[in-house]
């Protein structure tokens, strides 16, 4: 992020267009602000937003991953859900020492979050299915085959009118981190705790800075995003690049759906959240795909998601929240295509006296 | 004062930008119903200049006379009110629509409420006979060619009224034949009392075609030649570039024996039409083999398949003795084949990175670009600004976007790039089109150096001097085949030229 006043502009206006929704309701904005901040300010309350902060960053990380090229899998959602499906499954089945299994649970989210992103991928690559539409109709597909499944093979045993996975043993849980804190002198109450995958969180975003910034098959994949002819003519493979992309991409948004099945919910199921992978696209628009503004953009999503929660207790209908996240988004990205261009007219210009310089002295 | 009244009268123009002054003091006075040439290198200022009198961009300090009248244009409505069009180097047409409906879009001619197509046609045919721009108003603007999308541009502009035309670089996209026509056409235009303003670069056509030309460089007119028959080429480029004008030269002594590249009866077969037939030709060490032929003529795909972008149907392509057909793109550049592609904004950088990466794109394999695996951005850094400085790129830095320099700078990145990465085939595809004579300069000492180096040269272009003066030999491409194979200090540019629309044929090759 070049300039700190981007960012704040685009909080103010997006606060500014909530107000006015809140008013046109009836009711204070103001009021409605401090509840929101009130049920922000407790340790329980932070530390759940990191929790959601995690399972957004993971998977806006995700979608950024095919953004860079601009390769738009608009199919986290049903990548998340397929993977968290059999991921639970083979969790609540399988009975093996706990790190093995956990690693096992892990690789089969990874596996299958890939496996569903690389067959529109394929698709695009052989038969020319534009990949969002791709993408898009192996969401329907998911969905279709979630409820199938979940209503032939795992209906609850007692109540008949619930379907989920079987529970996954606690030795196959992620660890949560309040000993560890606890080392560090911070000391959480029982009643809350910090899921262990936010250390998942923080490895992913390292990796995508890595993978992208540093790396060769980065080099190939922002090129690829920035000119497709000139990375073609360079040696590219467009073809491998949208298959690796679309595979790194979907691994990642099921290691996302993990951070619900093995830190919270320990079972896939009718209570699994539904609309995460399209969360992820708006982290990753909101943060540029950066893997610093996907953190900001991540945890101002969970701080207003958990905000708005407080919202009830003022009597607020807590769609205010929707509605700022919202407004954020579309604020955002018009803030952030103005300031783009700003920048480049000021490089253009820059050049342009490189050059009147270069001649006059020559 | 002149006894002819001027028609159009620019007085110390001045247009500042932050941090640039891009006219700084610009005099242009064009005579009614006259072709008035406008010269300049790259960055000295005409486009500006151009911009101010069509109404795009508002002048700082002067004046603007037309007919005498001061003028202050807001916009280039404003412009068009009092006569003056642009026709753009790039043209704006929709190609789905009928060349009627593009010419009228925006100004529609109505009988009542709906659109008279009848009168459309009617008026525009009127138009192209008075004018002789030659074109059916009701064929699919898709299905035109280039000269024909130009006269469709031309037509559009005076369909609403302008007797002043400005054209930029109209000749850039055209075929020799086509560049004729295009002058006829300007010819009659001006007959019909039309006044012609022509911005280009290349001399030789500014010579033929303009009854007067003005010279800019740095944001100032340095010269105003109003009888051009007292005026040579060489004058006018030592106008516009303030030193002497380089030739294409080159130097046969360092061929050898040694093939580098060699192509052995390539066919290539697409939707059922062949686009190479049984091409074969070999490029030693030290040696330039220039590709002459009309554009469109299977260049372009000869370069492709060498490239590994685009497979053969049959016959071989090989790198100095070891067979291409199974490597992709990525190790056949590995394996040393440069390559300055046509387009560069298109095939060569990557317009908004910078231009440390620029320099990496092609070569991201290789030393110092990475170890294979990783990037390395500080040697990468550090070799983009030795590129910068022995190829003269001029810019602020290497963090700058590639979006941001000039064509010739942009041209000049890539040549470095490509010869820094010490290939052994060089493959240069129209390596100096639409740069400045500066930077013109600056390539072609490159591709001499990269000759004196002992690397073979592969050149297509559309620049006959450049192919004659950089050649040590000279194949001409013709529908897909090898047509001629040419001594080029045996032949004129005008001998090329028929050997490349087919007037003359070569009996045995």
């Amino acid at each position: 992020m070049r300039s700190l006043s981007t960012p704040l502009i685009v909080i103010g206006v997006a606060a500014l267009v909530a107000s006015i929704a809140l008013l046109l309701a009836g009711h204070n904005p103001l009021s409605a602000f401090s509840a929101m901040l009130d049920n922000l300010s407790s340790a329980d309350n932070l530390v759940t937003v990191l929790n959601y902060a995690s399972r957004y960053y993971v998977m806006g990380v995700a979608v950024a991953f095919g953004f860079k090229m601009n390769l738009f899998n608009i199919g986290t959602n049903g990548q998340y859900q397929v993977a968290a499906l059999f991921a639970g499954a083979l969790g609540g089945w399988l009975r093996l020492p706990g790190p093995i299994n956990l690693i096992l649970i892990l690789m089969v989210a990874v596996g299958v979050g890939s496996l569903w992103a690389v067959i529109p991928g394929v698709l695009m690559v052989s038969r020319k299915v534009n990949i969002v539409v791709g993408t898009i109709m192996m969401n329907g597909i998911a969905a279709g085959l979630i409820g199938y499944l979940l209503r032939t093979n795992f209906r609850d045993v007692n109540d008949r009118l619930t379907a989920h996975t079987p529970t996954i043993p606690e030795n196959s849980h992620i660890p949560q981190l309040n000993s560890v804190l606890k080392l560090i002198g911070i000391h959480l109450p029982d009643t809350t705790s910090l899921h262990g995958f936010f250390v998942i969180a923080v490895v992913a975003g390292i990796m995508f800075y890595v993978v992208v910034y540093r790396s060769r098959f980065g080099f190939d994949l922002l090129a690829s995003g920035r000119n497709a002819n000139a990375a073609r003519v360079s040696g590219v493979h467009p073809k491998t690049m949208v298959i690796r992309t679309m595979a790194l991409s979907g691994g990642l948004a099921g290691l996302a759906g993990m951070s619900v099945l093995l830190c919270q919910q320990f079972e896939y199921g009718d209570r699994f959240p539904l609309q995460l992978g399209f969360a992820g696209i708006s982290v990753a628009l909101l943060g540029r795909n950066s893997p610093i503004g996907i953190a900001f953009s991540a945890t101002a999503m969970a701080a207003i998601e958990q905000g708005s929660r407080g919202l009830v207790t003022a009597n607020i209908p807590q769609e205010i929240g929707q509605i700022v996240q919202g407004t954020l988004l579309v604020v955002a990205v018009i803030m952030y295509e103005l300031a783009n261009r700003r920048n480049q007219t000021r490089m253009i210009k820059e050049s342009a006296l490189a050059m009147t310089v270069e001649t006059s002295t020559s | 004062m002149s006894l002819k009244q001027n028609l159009v009268e620019l007085h110390r123009i001045v247009k500042r930008f932050p941090g640039v002054i891009a006219n700084n003091g610009v005099e242009l006075s064009v005579e009614s119903g006259t072709i008035h040439a406008i010269v300049g290198e790259n960055g000295s200022g005409k486009s500006t200049l151009m911009k101010i009198l069509y109404g795009a961009q508002q002048p700082d300090e002067g004046e603007i006379r037309i007919k005498g009248e001061l003028c202050k244009f807001k916009s280039a409505r404003d412009a068009i009110e009092v006569g003056i069009g642009m026709v753009f180097q790039h043209f704006m047409l929709a190609d789905n629509f009928l060349v009627w409906e593009n010419i009228v879009l925006g100004e529609e001619p109505r009988s009542g409420v709906s659109l008279s197509s009848e009168l459309a046609i009617s008026q525009i045919k009127e138009l192209s006979s008075k004018y002789g721009l030659a074109v059916d108003p009701e064929a699919v603007t898709g299905s035109l060619g280039v000269g024909e999308r130009q006269r469709v541009e031309i037509l559009k502009v005076l369909y609403r009224g302008a007797s002043i035309i400005i054209l930029d670089e109209p000749t850039a996209v055209l075929v020799p034949q086509e560049v004729d026509e295009l002058f006829a056409s300007l010819r009659e235009l001006v007959a019909g009392g039309v006044t012609v303003i022509f911005i280009s670069h290349k001399l030789d056509e500014v010579l033929k075609v303009a009854d007067a030309i003005t010279v800019i460089r740095a944001g100032k007119t340095v010269g105003e030649i109003t009888d051009t028959s007292n005026v040579t080429a060489v004058e006018l480029a030592t106008m516009m570039i303030g030193t002497i004008l380089p030739q294409p030269a080159t130097d046969r002594g360092v061929i050898t024996e040694e093939i580098l590249l060699e192509v052995e009866n390539v066919n290539l077969v697409r939707d059922g039409r062949s686009l190479l037939a049984d091409i074969s030709f070999a490029v030693h060490s030290g040696e330039v083999v220039g590709i002459a032929g009309v554009e469109g003529n299977g260049q372009e795909e000869i370069l492709e398949v060498i490239l590994g972008l685009q497979s053969q149907t049959s016959g071989r392509v090989l790198l100095m003795s070891t067979e291409l057909q199974h490597l992709d793109t990525r190790h056949r550049r590995d394996a040393g084949i440069g390559y300055i592609p046509a387009d560069r904004q298109r095939d060569g950088l990557m317009l908004s990175a910078s231009l440390w990466e620029n320099s990496a794109l092609g070569h991201q394999r290789q030393e110092p670009a990475s170890d294979g695996m990783w990037i390395n951005r500080a040697a990468l850094r550090e070799h983009t600004q030795k590129i910068i400085e022995k190829f003269d790129v001029r810019t602020p830095g290497v963090e700058v976007s590639a979006q941001a320099l000039s064509g010739g700078n942009q041209q000049k990145l890539i040549v470095g790039r490509e010869m820094f990465s010490a290939p052994s085939v060089l493959v240069a595809a129209h390596p100096t089109r639409g740069i400045d004579v500066g930077a013109q300069a600056a390539v072609w000492e490159s591709l001499r150096e990269a000759k004196r180096q002992g690397k073979g040269l592969l050149l297509v272009s559309a620049d006959l001097d450049e192919l004659i003066g950089l050649s040590d030999r000279l194949l001409v491409m013709l529908r897909g085949s090898i047509v001629a194979a040419l001594d080029p200090q045996a032949i004129s540019a005008a001998e090329l030229g028929a050997y490349m629309t087919g007037v003359r044929m070569q009996e045995t090759l």
